[in-house]
């Protein structure tokens, strides 16, 4: 019985060509799917904040070669792009398809995700979901409404073919994150190899399980607040039109609930990455390890609360403010829980500064600045003077584009030799993690104070005074585009290289399940479950 | 290198009088920075890092909150920056070659956790207390009373966010003003080259004018789209949403214009609809508002106005929309 199944695949072999990419249903591969996916889609939408960012360069409208008008609507248009990319075309497919799809059956010690034809659909159907978005770009006007979308701007306020097409676009990418929730939900639950429990996870296995929790909870919502904004743009019904008894205030809510659990979405698997990585350098088992596990849950939880903290300044009450206040201070409890144990986990330990340690340090430190400035915003008093300005932009970016970019990173050269097979290169990826650090800090910390002197967001051109730090933020965008380009050489040695590495190549700090298989990982692994100790 | 350096330093000590120059011509120059802040009251400079100088009761008490949390997430950043180079240096391998074992502290854990409770707690009293303080609207009394300061009377102002303008009504006048941007490159600003000194993208046709030292109410609505109404030297910011009538206040204390934008995108001329308010003495308002009026007398209206009439629009609200019509 035991030979039957360790041979079972044997009869099919391997699907070569386009076959393999097309018809799989095998983890590996559809993890290598998305992690292309998501590099192809970083590059565009990094590619539109150079555009943004040349824009903003100096004051004026110089760059964008269109008629004055559509210039500052392609600027929108570029606003918008730029952030539905990153979020749903760039980080999620890293973290969750590509190495949630890779790295979660392998640490759990199951040979495959539960569900194989439905993480193939997963997949495929982003790319009609991409189309969708780019086309929006090209097709009629664009949309220019934030990736926030917000009624009725995006109802009565743009019309044509553009937004429907990016609402569908979110349509398709919020089924595709579904399914792949309900699979990895089912495959963590179910295909754990005896002795795995639940409280000897790994800690990046938790943070894919926390988070597909919360994409399951909460893009519902979403499909339910895009699916009104249809209706009410196509088909007369006035959900959130005030002139026919509808509320736009609504709107923002149903948006929210889904926006604010998805920043969490965004940078709860990079939290995971970096405990791995942390561990894994300092030669030393996590510290804490149930505290880091349960503030995951934690912040998911009480990120489900919180959403209203985006809408401080839209006139809801003041006693509605102080609770969504008093709720998003709590959250800073379960992080800093996290920040220290990643400390605590380097105290004593014995590190080696490799490139996937730089950027999980890195990490650590751009986002205990994102965390902070978070802290300040969370005070709706003080929101009354930053909402809707760069600093709110400084914020997120620290916590999104760094917190959860340098994650990406720090996976990518912490795994590319189990996936691919071969070692990156370590002093060019060090050039490149400088390279990235100062430019994003370049770009970023300047829009702090952008914002204090009060630069709004979202605008295409500004008033004279605001020249000095944009231009600065401008050059820092240039530098860290420099950084991708020298991501994409890298890439090419990794591919060009012929020196194959051994199984464990982090030595004795590599504990989890991964580092038991060949690398490159073969095409089946873990067909009898590994024994757990 | 090796060589250079001491060079260059031999070279700094024996040009002490230059060095002791430059300092001094750096603080000059900070000297003017701070001057300029105060010439630029009510609008942004040029390499600002800070917020714009105070002019209402609630903004200084925002600014004094900032400046006593930007204290503390300092504080907090340099400590775990610091925490992080100290195990850089203590914990690499080269000098700690055998890692401890060491996974748990719950003594650690405890504090690692109230310690922060803590911190929010002692942020969460003056925050809440803020919170309440400025978001009720208050009456001249009272805002003598909460901060402080004298305040004559009140006048309500009703800003409408339009694409892409504002428009306001004096609502105890019934005076319309139809604010548009001044200088920008395009059709929704009256566009041209900026003259030297003004604020391109800040300055507007028709400023709000209220008087100093009284309670300005200010209700919010919109249109079409939603905008937001925004002051920074006043703390002011509010959505401008269809449907709903928000409402903020403000208390100028200092003569001078102030200007915002709108900070809620509102489409594709979002950049070019901002908001100036010439803060004047009572007299020189008092003036004002009396020309106002009397620009605004119905009679002056020569065009026909069924067509406003029609659609519920008053005639001074119709001079306000369409200025060209009563000639």
């Amino acid at each position: 019985m035991t030979e039957t199944t360790a041979g079972a695949h044997e009869a099919h072999g391997s699907p070569t060509g386009w076959r393999r990419w097309l018809y799989s249903t095998n983890h590996k591969d559809i993890g290598t799917l998305y992690l292309t996916f998501a590099i192809v889609f970083g590059i565009v939408g990094g590619l539109m904040s150079v555009i943004m960012r040349m824009e903003l360069q100096a004051p004026g409208i110089d760059i964008i070669p269109l008629e004055p008008g559509t210039q500052e609507h392609f600027f929108n248009v570029l606003i918008t792009g730029h952030g539905l990319i990153m979020v749903f075309f760039m980080i999620m497919p890293a973290f969750i398809g590509g190495f949630g799809n890779w790295m979660v059956p392998l640490m759990i010690g199951a040979p495959d995700m539960a569900f194989p034809r439905m993480n193939n659909l997963s997949f495929w159907i982003m790319i009609p979901s991409a189309l969708l978005l780019v086309g929006s770009t090209v097709i009629g006007d664009g949309a220019g409404t934030g990736w926030t979308v917000y009624a009725p701007l995006s109802t009565i306020g743009m019309t044509g073919p553009s937004v429907d097409m990016a609402i569908l676009a979110l349509h398709l990418a919020g089924a595709s994150s579904i399914m792949a929730s309900i699979n990895f939900i089912t495959t963590i639950f179910n295909m754990r190899a005896p002795g795995m429990t639940l409280h000897k996870m790994p800690l990046f296995v938790w943070s894919i399980l926390v988070t597909v929790f919360l994409l399951l909870l909460s893009l519902p919502v979403l499909a339910g607040a895009i699916t009104m904004l249809l209706t009410d743009r196509n088909f007369g019904t006035a959900f959130f039109d005030a002139s026919q008894g509808g509320d736009p205030l609504l709107y923002q809510h149903l948006f929210w609930f889904f926006g604010h659990p998805e920043v969490y979405i965004l940078v709860l698997p990079s939290f995971g990455v970096i405990s791995q990585v942390v561990s894994t350098f300092s030669k030393k088992p996590i510290f804490g390890y149930l505290g880091m596990a349960y503030a995951m849950i934690a912040i998911g939880a009480v990120g489900f609360i919180v959403w209203a903290h985006h809408m401080y300044t839209a006139g809801m009450g003041v006693d509605t403010e102080a609770y969504f206040l008093a709720a998003t201070l709590v959250i800073a409890v379960p992080t800093g829980v996290k920040i220290f144990s990643w400390l605590a986990t380097m105290w004593g330990g014995s590190i080696e500064f490799k490139t996937p340690m730089l950027w999980a340090m890195g990490m650590i430190f751009v986002f205990t600045t994102g965390g902070v400035t978070g802290v300040i915003l969370a005070n709706s008093a003080l929101d009354t003077a930053f909402h809707d300005t760069y600093y709110v932009v400084g914020h997120f970016h620290y916590t999104m584009s760094m917190g959860a970019m340098f994650g990406i990173f720090a996976g990518f050269f912490y795994w590319i030799g189990k996936m691919s097979g071969h070692q990156y290169p370590e002093g060019l990826a060090k050039w490149h993690f400088w390279i990235t650090m100062v430019g994003v800090n370049l770009t970023f910390f300047p829009m702090h104070f952008s914002g204090l002197a009060g630069m709004p967001r979202r605008i295409a051109d500004y008033p004279d005074a605001y020249a000095g730090w944009n231009f600065v933020s401008s050059m820092g965008a240039y530098l860290s585009f420099a950084g991708a380009l020298l991501f994409l050489y890298i890439l090419r040695v990794i591919f060009k290289s012929t020196k194959p590495v051994e199984a464990n190549y982090w030595g004795e700090g590599a504990t989890t399940l991964e580092w038991s298989v060949p690398s490159p990982a073969p095409h089946h692994t873990h067909e009898a479950p590994p024994t757990i100790r | 290198m090796n060589s250079v350096t001491p060079l260059l330093w031999r070279k700094a000590l024996r040009n002490v009088p230059l060095v002791g120059a430059t300092i001094f011509a750096a603080l000059i120059a900070g000297a003017g920075a701070a001057l300029a802040q105060e010439a630029g009251l009510g609008a942004p400079f040029d390499w600002q890092m800070g917020f714009q100088e105070p002019a209402s009761p609630v903004m200084r008490d925002i600014i004094d909150f900032h400046n006593f949390m930007l204290w503390l997430i300092t504080i907090i950043v340099i400590f775990v920056l610091g925490l992080m180079l100290y195990i850089m240096f203590r914990f690499n391998a080269k000098s700690n070659p055998v890692p401890s074992k060491n996974t748990h502290n719950t003594l650690l854990e405890v504090i690692w956790t109230v310690v922060p409770i803590i911190i929010l707690v002692v942020m969460a009293v003056p925050s809440f207390r803020l919170l309440y303080q400025n978001d009720v609207v208050p009456t001249p009394t009272s805002v003598a009373d909460l901060y402080g300061v004298d305040v004559s009377g009140e006048i309500t102002l009703k800003a409408t966010g339009l694409q892409w303008a504002w428009e306001y009504e004096y609502v105890d006048n019934g005076v319309f003003l139809f604010s548009s941007c001044l200088y920008g490159p395009d059709y929704w600003c009256f566009g041209g080259e900026a003259p030297e000194g003004a604020h391109r993208l800040l300055e507007t046709d028709n400023p709000v004018v209220v008087p100093v030292n009284t309670l300005v109410k200010v209700q919010v609505t919109a249109a079409a789209v939603i905008h937001a109404w925004a002051v920074p030297a006043f703390g002011v910011k509010i959505d401008a949403v269809p449907g709903r009538l928000n409402e903020t206040w403000f208390v100028a204390e200092r003569i001078g214009t102030y200007y915002g934008q709108c900070s809620e995108l509102c489409g594709q001329y979002h950049s070019y609809m901002p908001i100036q308010v010439n803060v004047v003495s009572q007299e020189d308002y008092d003036a004002w508002m009396a020309g106002q009026l009397a620009a605004m007398q119905p009679d002056r209206l020569k065009a026909p106005t069924t067509e406003f009439a029609q659609q519920g629009i008053t005639p001074r609200r119709a001079l306000a929309i369409a200025p060209d019509l009563a000639n």
